[in-house]
Order: C-alpha cells, then sequence, then structure tokens
C-alpha cells in the first residue's frame, strides 16, 4: 500500500488537494471531466474535486476528478472506458492508495451507451442497448440490434 | 444443420451449406409440388406493419400450400399497435396463436428483438417461436436475398463464377447489401454500377475485401452489361433521401429498354426485387432475359422451404 498523502499532497499553490476516502479517476481525455463527472452523477452532493488540462508526463494534458466516499462499479468504470479509454481509477482508503485499476472497454456494452442509428428499435422503445466492440482503438461499436457502426466521437452514453 | 425454430433476421446468420439447403428444398418443392401434410394443423403469423406485395403474399401462399393456416395483420389500423401496444407485446401475444411468425416491421433492428423475445419464452417452459423477417426497417431483408440467390441458381445453374452487375441504389438499398454479403459466399465477381453519391457503402466494400471478393464501380451500365450473367437492377428509393433535389438529381438516371437488353448476353438474366418505377422500361418485360416476374414468384418455394425447415416438417 503507497502512501497516497505523501505521493500525492498538493505542492504549493496546486488547487486539486488529496482525500482521505473515495475515487481519484486520472489521466482523464482532456476536456472530458465534466461530462463523466456528470454522467456518473458525482455531482450530486459528494465532495468533488475537478481538475482540467492539468499537466501529463505520459499525455501531454489530462483531466482528473477526485470524489470523496464515493466508489465506482464495474459498469462505470466500463462507461468511463468509452469517453476516456486510457483513465485510470485510484482507490483511496485512510489517505492511503487501495487500489489502481485500468478502465477496459468491454467486447460487449450492454445497456449503457446508445445506438446512433435513430430508426434503431432501442430508440424506439423500451429495449435494452447492446453494442458490440468491433475495434477498441479508434473505438468503433457494433448495434447487436440493427448493426449500425458508431464511431467513438459519435457515442451517446444513456442518461 | 440444425433448423428447428431458427430465427431468420440476417443473411449473415446462415452459412453456405445452410442456403444450399433451402434451395434444395424449395427446387425439389417447385418441380414436384407441395405437400399440403407438411404444415397441416399449424399457423403461420403475418405481421406486416408496412405494405407489402410480393413478401406478403408469397409467404401465405406457401403457408396454405404446405397445409397450415395464417393468420395476419397489413397495416396497423385495427390492431392495438394504434393504442400504443409495444413489438414485444404484440409477440408475446401472437407466439400463443403461431407457430411461426413473419412480421415486416419499420424499425431496424427489429426482428432481431421480436426474436429475442420469443426466445425467452422457453425459460418459462413456454415453446420457441421462430421469427422470420421480412424486413426490418432499411437493414435487412433476408429472405429477399434467398429468393435473388435462389433465382441465380435456377437460371444459370450455379451461382460460383457468375458476374454480377448491380446497378441503381446502392448506398440505401439494403436488398444490394444483403446481396453482397451472402455473395461473398460463392466464388463471383459483381459490378457496381451507380453515381458517385448512391455508390455502395464502404462497410459493404471493406467487408467484401476481407473475404477476397471482386469487385468493381463504375458509373456507366455499358461498362459492364456486355459480361454480366445477372443484371440487378434497384429503384432510386425517393423516401431515402434527405433532400428532394439530391433525388431529383439522380431519378431516372439508369434505365434498361429493350434496345440496351440487345447489348447483353443471350443467357443474361434481369432481375429486380421489384416495385420498379422507371428503372426498367415495359418494352423489356417480353425480352427472354427479363426474369424479374418469375424471380419474385421464387419468393413462394423458398419461402415454403424455409417454413417447413423451421416449423421442423422437414429436416
Amino acid at each position: 500500500m503507497t502512501e497516497y498523502s505523501q505521493q500525492n499532497a498538493p505542492k504549493k499553490g496546486l488547487i486539486v488537494s488529496p482525500i482521505e476516502n473515495g475515487t481519484v479517476i486520472d489521466h482523464l481525455t482532456p476536456g472530458k471531466a465534466i461530462k463523466i463527472a456528470d454522467m456518473l452523477g458525482l455531482m450530486q452532493g459528494a465532495v468533488v474535486i475537478i481538475g482540467q488540462n492539468l499537466k501529463s508526463t505520459k499525455y501531454g494534458k489530462k483531466d482528473i476528478i477526485k470524489v470523496e466516499n464515493r466508489f465506482l462499479t464495474e459498469d462505470e468504470c466500463s462507461k468511463i472506458a468509452l469517453i476516456a479509454p486510457h483513465a485510470t481509477v485510484n482507490i483511496i482508503r485512510d489517505s492511503a492508495l487501495y487500489e489502481k485499476r485500468n478502465v477496459e472497454i468491454p467486447d460487449t456494452v450492454e445497456d449503457v451507451a446508445l445506438c446512433s442509428n435513430a430508426n434503431c428499435i432501442t430508440n424506439k422503445e423500451k429495449v435494452p442497448t447492446r453494442l458490440f466492440a468491433q475495434n477498441k482503438s479508434p473505438l468503433v461499436l457494433v448495434c447487436h440490434y440493427c448493426g449500425f457502426e458508431i464511431k467513438g466521437d459519435d457515442l451517446k452514453l444513456k442518461g | 444443420m440444425e433448423f428447428m425454430n431458427k430465427d431468420v433476421v440476417s443473411i449473415k446468420d446462415f452459412s453456405r451449406p445452410e442456403l444450399e439447403k433451402i434451395f434444395e428444398i424449395a427446387e425439389k418443392m417447385e418441380m414436384n409440388g407441395y405437400d399440403r401434410s407438411l404444415l397441416e394443423g399449424k399457423k403461420v403469423g403475418l405481421l406486416f406493419y408496412e405494405p407489402s406485395t410480393r413478401t406478403r403474399l408469397s409467404f401465405d401462399t406457401a403457408a396454405q400450400s404446405l397445409g397450415a393456416r395464417t393468420i395476419w395483420f397489413a397495416g396497423v389500423e385495427g390492431t392495438s399497435v394504434m393504442k400504443g401496444e409495444t413489438l414485444k407485446d404484440t409477440i408475446e401475444t401472437v407466439a400463443n396463436y403461431a407457430d411461426a411468425i413473419v412480421m415486416r416491421h419499420p424499425f431496424d433492428g427489429s426482428a432481431r428483438w421480436a426474436a429475442e423475445i420469443t426466445t425467452r419464452r422457453v425459460s418459462r417452459g413456454e415453446s420457441k417461436v421462430p421469427i422470420i423477417s421480412g424486413g426490418d426497417g432499411k437493414n435487412e431483408h433476408p429472405t429477399q436475398t434467398m429468393l435473388d440467390l435462389y433465382s441465380m441458381m435456377r437460371t444459370q445453374g450455379k451461382i460460383d463464377g457468375l458476374e454480377i452487375l448491380m446497378v441503381g441504389d446502392l448506398k440505401y438499398g439494403r436488398t444490394v447489401h444483403s446481396l453482397s454479403y451472402a455473395l461473398s459466399m460463392f466464388d463471383c465477381r459483381i459490378s457496381f454500377v451507380a453515381p458517385d453519391m448512391l455508390q455502395v457503402p464502404e462497410h459493404v466494400t471493406s467487408f467484401l475485401r476481407s473475404k477476397g471478393v471482386s469487385f468493381t464501380k463504375s458509373a456507366k451500365i455499358e461498362d459492364a452489361i456486355g459480361r454480366a450473367d445477372i443484371v440487378y437492377m434497384t429503384r432510386i428509393q425517393k423516401e431515402r433521401f434527405p433532400d428532394e433535389n439530391e433525388y431529383n438529381k439522380v431519378k431516372g438516371l439508369y434505365r434498361i429498354d429493350r434496345k440496351m437488353l440487345q447489348m447483353a448476353k443471350p443467357t443474361m438474366k434481369l432481375m429486380h426485387p421489384l416495385p420498379r418505377v422507371d428503372e426498367i422500361a415495359i418494352d423489356a418485360d417480353d425480352d427472354i432475359r427479363s426474369y424479374y416476374f418469375k424471380q419474385a414468384g421464387n419468393g413462394v418455394p423458398v419461402r415454403a422451404a424455409l417454413l417447413s425447415l423451421v416449423m421442423g416438417a422437414v429436416a
């Protein structure tokens, strides 16, 4: 277990401060943090710190989300992967890094994202969506029902 | 090869041996006549949410020729769909009345969804009722592709080695896409003739490339009609164009008449999924090469073969 508080202690002048218990979603694609926080419903009462366009040694720039007393499900991690495939999810307990996970685009995306074909049965009636990952980088999903190909940039997640 | 209760949703769900099995039974039925005892006592539901002439009537004829009764609606007027009933609830209901369901529906993917609904019945101890798509939106129309292939086989004696020319709306035409997928299982050459804005889409050509199918693209029928064994004409579908001006630019662009047919081989067969607008002149109807009405007639043996297979009457 790493001493999270030591490793991530905010340097002088840095706004993003550490949390005691909760989740740090790091290495988000720049500009996506608010969308992801909104999608996961993080801004409904919990303490949330969002950093945008921070320096990243790996990717140049990144966004980051820190949320207190909130832990993510597998489904939520899959949702993040669809928007920010390089994200890492750090679980913090007692100010220490308890677990670090890479998010992964699943082979089948079950009822998380919408088919982009407006005439698809899943957009017309209450039918759970199922999209197959035809290609993960760049992301291309195919609708199980209508066969429509959805590019990552056009992907909309279920509300 | 298991056909009993198999759903017919996409041509991609069928292998070449399965297609050949359907054609073998269809040909026997066409040559020897229909055995009315095959589906005696069975009922086939025909749920046509959208207009249809050939698909509905040929399924009806096929089912009744094998001794089945048909229960049906054509158009949603007079059904609970008008009261907002979902597809799921309609399928759940009709699955109690019918031993197989043929459905044409306006939404893409509706056939796959209907198939899943009747599959779930099994988990509660009820029978699986096979779903046969008669077209789902602009997605697929698998039995049209089957009768197209059957027509090629019946007229040319084979499908391997044929040179097939497809003309017209290759971008929006679902029959063209499904037929292209199916032809990839055979050793054919395909020529696509359409203006740039209606050319066959990338997802079809990349699929053909991945299967090693040889194809060309051109804007003129004259470039390929002389070497074609099959010319497959399609209607330019006004309803698929977002902008009427765009439609006006291409309507009437391709027209095959008796004179143009003289450029084709004597053994060439002119096919069309129908309905036509003006892409085949009436003066071509009596040419020996014109096959589109007989092609529509082939819907009966092919659909009869399919019904008898998925309903377990033949193996």
